[in-house]
């Protein structure tokens, strides 16, 4: 499969002419109707305009992915405020404009077609939920319309997208495992057992985890796949080998509250260590009682949900940029989550929007092969307030940033940082590179 | 049932399809590509109402079908270089012979019964998917490689990033959808599938197999379902689990609910209306959902045999 995948950095060919379009129309009607007007989408000119930098944000906003599309949401708007109040993107005002694709891949699809052909805007970004930026992500290159999302799957970093797709606000599921496997083999054990979704979000770690353990001398011991619409996990817990050091879990969704719930009653007090990706609690209440069960345990966040006492100038300042407090909660309504550890990637992503466009002089979407070699020859980001959560290193050729991960440990109704990785930590091998597909 | 009604019903049917063919050089682009989507997906509730609309069985599995056609043809053209055109094949005989399998178990229920043993094989189907993930890469889905976007067939290079050639080719599949069920449906095994719908026990009691004719039905229904679901692969380059979802079986029950069951048109102007209800609702208010809800509780208070249905029952009696 990955030779299958290499292949497919090489996809160029998508372009849509007049010439061809009218005729390929030729070939099929015959019709003579064709050489005085054409069909819809071959009227296609975009033009040279003066009006704002349009940006569609493909938004979750309802559909399984809502609680992270709602600050999702938040935060681009917050981002987009900052980037007009300094005076916009090369002298123009950046306009954002957001569609629901109810964290669905077909609808995902029509609504970057909507952005393309409808409201004409200059890039798309935003979309978080693998299965949709799969699902939308063909059309997005064969529409040439630059697609930077915040997903954390390996999709983009894989080479299995197109050289349309991008990736600078958050790091891979690839990377971040590789980074925390030796602090985990290291701290927590080298017996692994695995619980995770049979879900699109699950298969990054079945498939990264294993082998990052392994170069650690650890054993992944058991792989446990639940079904998505699994509601009670009773039965699958007795298949946790009782040598298992450490229980690797993640399982986003409502179902998280019931998994943690029957996991305490499943171990009591006797449990092994825990290691978690706050994904499963993201825009949940860490003092929820069913929860109680995860005091002590560890988790992954990319970006600290709770203020830490080194708290950088940088984190403070995004953090009352966005409306968020010290416990990671809105600061209109404390009950009111955030998903914190993942929503800072939209804030970079749309900076990251901004750089590349001042590097390539973007004007119009005359500029957009300009500006997909500007997000190319990006190499690095520095800490600051337009990447908050840390400096990264950007590959151009795999359109992926690599960055700083966090191991945070639950105590009590918080959770504390014990461990920050290198950015070398998440490095791996790159085969991908989409620079070499034309554009 | 007259010459001139004939006429009527065939000019009725070829002047949708010119309209159709005609209105992609003034559609705005935007449009012009959902309704590329649109057609597919029409041909998909139009097999949904062959079953429903004029046999009378309610499935609710039937997106197990658009995705045997889907993984059929996006699995073949995705692992092997039999190229798409006998990938797309592949994709139609994937739908048939799954179709024909259920359709010898499920058949043996009616009514609530066979809603029930539809939606759990449509489960297990959907379960399957996601259990091979090694291959099918699950709710996560597989892209369609270059070879399967570019390639020569017959001596024509086929572009099928190509907006216009896409459009063309799925108004091509909804014509030929749209007259092998006008002929089925107009011609006796039509008649029978109207009696069975109406009073099975009576048909038996006149001599007709059912049961054979019900599998038919379900054969053909799965089938196109199965061709709509290899297009739609192929043609927007994405295949994913959630295509076999249950969501994606109620899709197309609705589609059909809101045109109308048991009209030739009906499934497409279902299509097209819940289409543009999703998409314009959804631009005002994240619950287009509820407002689409309410929108079909409302047809179904005021007209429960949806839009065709109603108006063939007081305008146009000779509609099919």
């Amino acid at each position: 499969m990955s030779d299958k995948t290499t292949d497919k950095t090489k996809e160029p060919k998508s372009s849509i002419t007049r010439r061809s379009t009218l005729l390929g129309m030729g070939a099929a009607t015959g019709a003579g109707i064709i050489s005085s007007v054409s069909p819809g989408f071959v009227r296609y000119a975009q033009a040279q305009t003066s009006e704002p930098i349009k940006l569609g944000f493909e938004c979750h906003r309802t559909g399984i992915g809502a609680s992270y599309g709602r600050w999702y949401e938040r935060v681009a708007n917050a981002a987009v405020k900052i980037i007009n109040d300094e005076g916009g993107i090369n002298g123009r005002p950046v306009q954002l404009i957001v569609e629901d694709d109810g964290t669905d891949p077909k609808r995902g699809a029509e609504v970057v077609e909507k952005f393309a052909t409808q409201h004409k805007v200059d890039a798309v970004f935003g979309t978080l939920f693998s299965h949709v930026v799969v699902g939308a992500a063909p059309r997005a290159g064969e529409l040439k319309m630059p697609y930077l999302v915040v997903s954390e799957g390996t999709h983009v970093s894989s080479g299995s997208l197109n050289r349309y797709c991008f990736q600078p606000g958050i790091t891979d599921v690839r990377s971040q495992v590789t980074s925390m496997a030796p602090w985990i083999t290291k701290n927590l054990g080298k017996k692994v057992t695995m619980i995770f979704p049979d879900y699109a979000f699950g298969y990054d770690h079945r498939d990264n985890l294993p082998p990052a353990i392994k170069a650690q001398g650890g054993q992944v011991v058991e792989m446990i796949a639940v079904p998505p619409t699994e509601t009670s996990f009773t039965r699958y817990l007795p298949r946790i080998p009782t040598d298992t050091d450490v229980l690797y879990h993640i399982m986003v969704g409502p179902a998280v509250l019931t998994f943690v719930t029957e996991l305490g009653q499943f171990y009591g007090s006797q449990r092994p260590a825990i290691f978690g990706f706050i994904d499963s609690v993201e825009a949940v209440n860490l003092a929820t009682p069913q929860l109680g069960f995860l005091d002590g345990t560890y988790f992954w966040e990319g970006m600290p949900r709770y203020a830490q006492k080194d708290q950088s100038q940088w984190d403070k300042l995004y953090r009352a940029a966005v409306g968020v407090d010290d416990n990671g909660a809105s600061k209109a309504d404390p009950k009111d989550i955030s998903t914190y550890a993942h929503m800072y990637g939209v804030w970079e992503t749309l900076f990251t929007i901004k750089q590349a466009m001042q590097s390539a002089g973007y004007a119009g979407p005359k500029d957009k092969a300009k500006f997909i070699e500007a997000l190319e020859a990006i190499e690095k980001f520095d800490e600051g307030r337009d990447h908050p959560q840390g400096d990264k290193i950007f590959n151009g050729k795999n359109h992926q940033a690599y960055g700083h991960q966090n191991i945070s440990k639950v105590n009590g109704a918080r959770m504390d940082v014990v461990h920050r990785t290198s950015i070398e930590d998440g490095m791996y091998e790159v085969k991908a590179d989409y620079t070499k597909m034309s554009l | 049932m007259t010459a001139s009604r004939t006429m009527r019903v065939i000019a009725l049917h070829v002047a949708v399809l010119a309209a159709l063919f005609l209105v992609q050089f003034v559609l705005p682009d935007y449009h012009y590509l959902a309704m590329t989507r649109v057609m597919v997906l029409a041909i998909y509730a139009m097999g949904y109402n062959m079953l429903f609309g004029y046999t009378g069985l309610l499935s609710l599995g039937h997106a197990m079908f658009f995705a045997a056609g889907l993984y059929g043809a996006g699995m073949t053209a995705y692992y092997t270089d039999l190229g798409v055109p006998l990938a797309f094949l592949i994709g139609i005989c994937c739908g048939a012979l799954l179709s024909l399998i259920i359709g010898l178990v499920a058949l043996r229920t009616t009514g609530v019964a066979f809603m029930i043993v539809t939606m759990m094989f449509g489960q297990v189907a959907y379960l399957t998917i996601t259990y091979f993930t090694d291959y099918t890469r699950g709710e996560e889905g597989l892209t369609m490689p270059a070879s399967a976007r570019n390639f020569d067939f017959l001596g024509l290079h086929v572009d099928l990033t190509n907006a216009v050639l896409r459009y063309n080719l799925a108004l091509a599949l909804l014509a030929i959808t749209l007259f092998v069920i006008l002929i089925l449906v107009r011609g006796p095994m039509g008649r029978v599938l109207i009696a069975i719908r109406e009073n099975e026990p009576r048909t038996l009691m006149l001599g007709f197999d059912t049961f054979r004719t019900k599998l038919g039905a379900l054969v053909v229904s799965g089938t196109i379902s199965a061709m709509a679901g290899a297009a739609y692969g192929l043609l927007f380059a994405y295949i994913g689990a959630s295509f076999a979802s249950i969501q994606y079986s109620i899709e197309a029950l609705l589609f059909t609910l809101l045109g109308g069951a048991g009209t030739v048109l009906g499934p497409l102007l279902g299509s097209i209306l819940m289409f543009y209800m999703i998409d314009i609702a959804s631009e005002y208010t994240a619950a287009y959902l509820l407002v689409t809800g309410v929108a079909l509780v409302l047809l179904v208070l005021f007209f429960p045999k949806g839009i065709l249905g109603t108006i063939r029952e007081r305008w146009l009696p000779w509609l099919p």
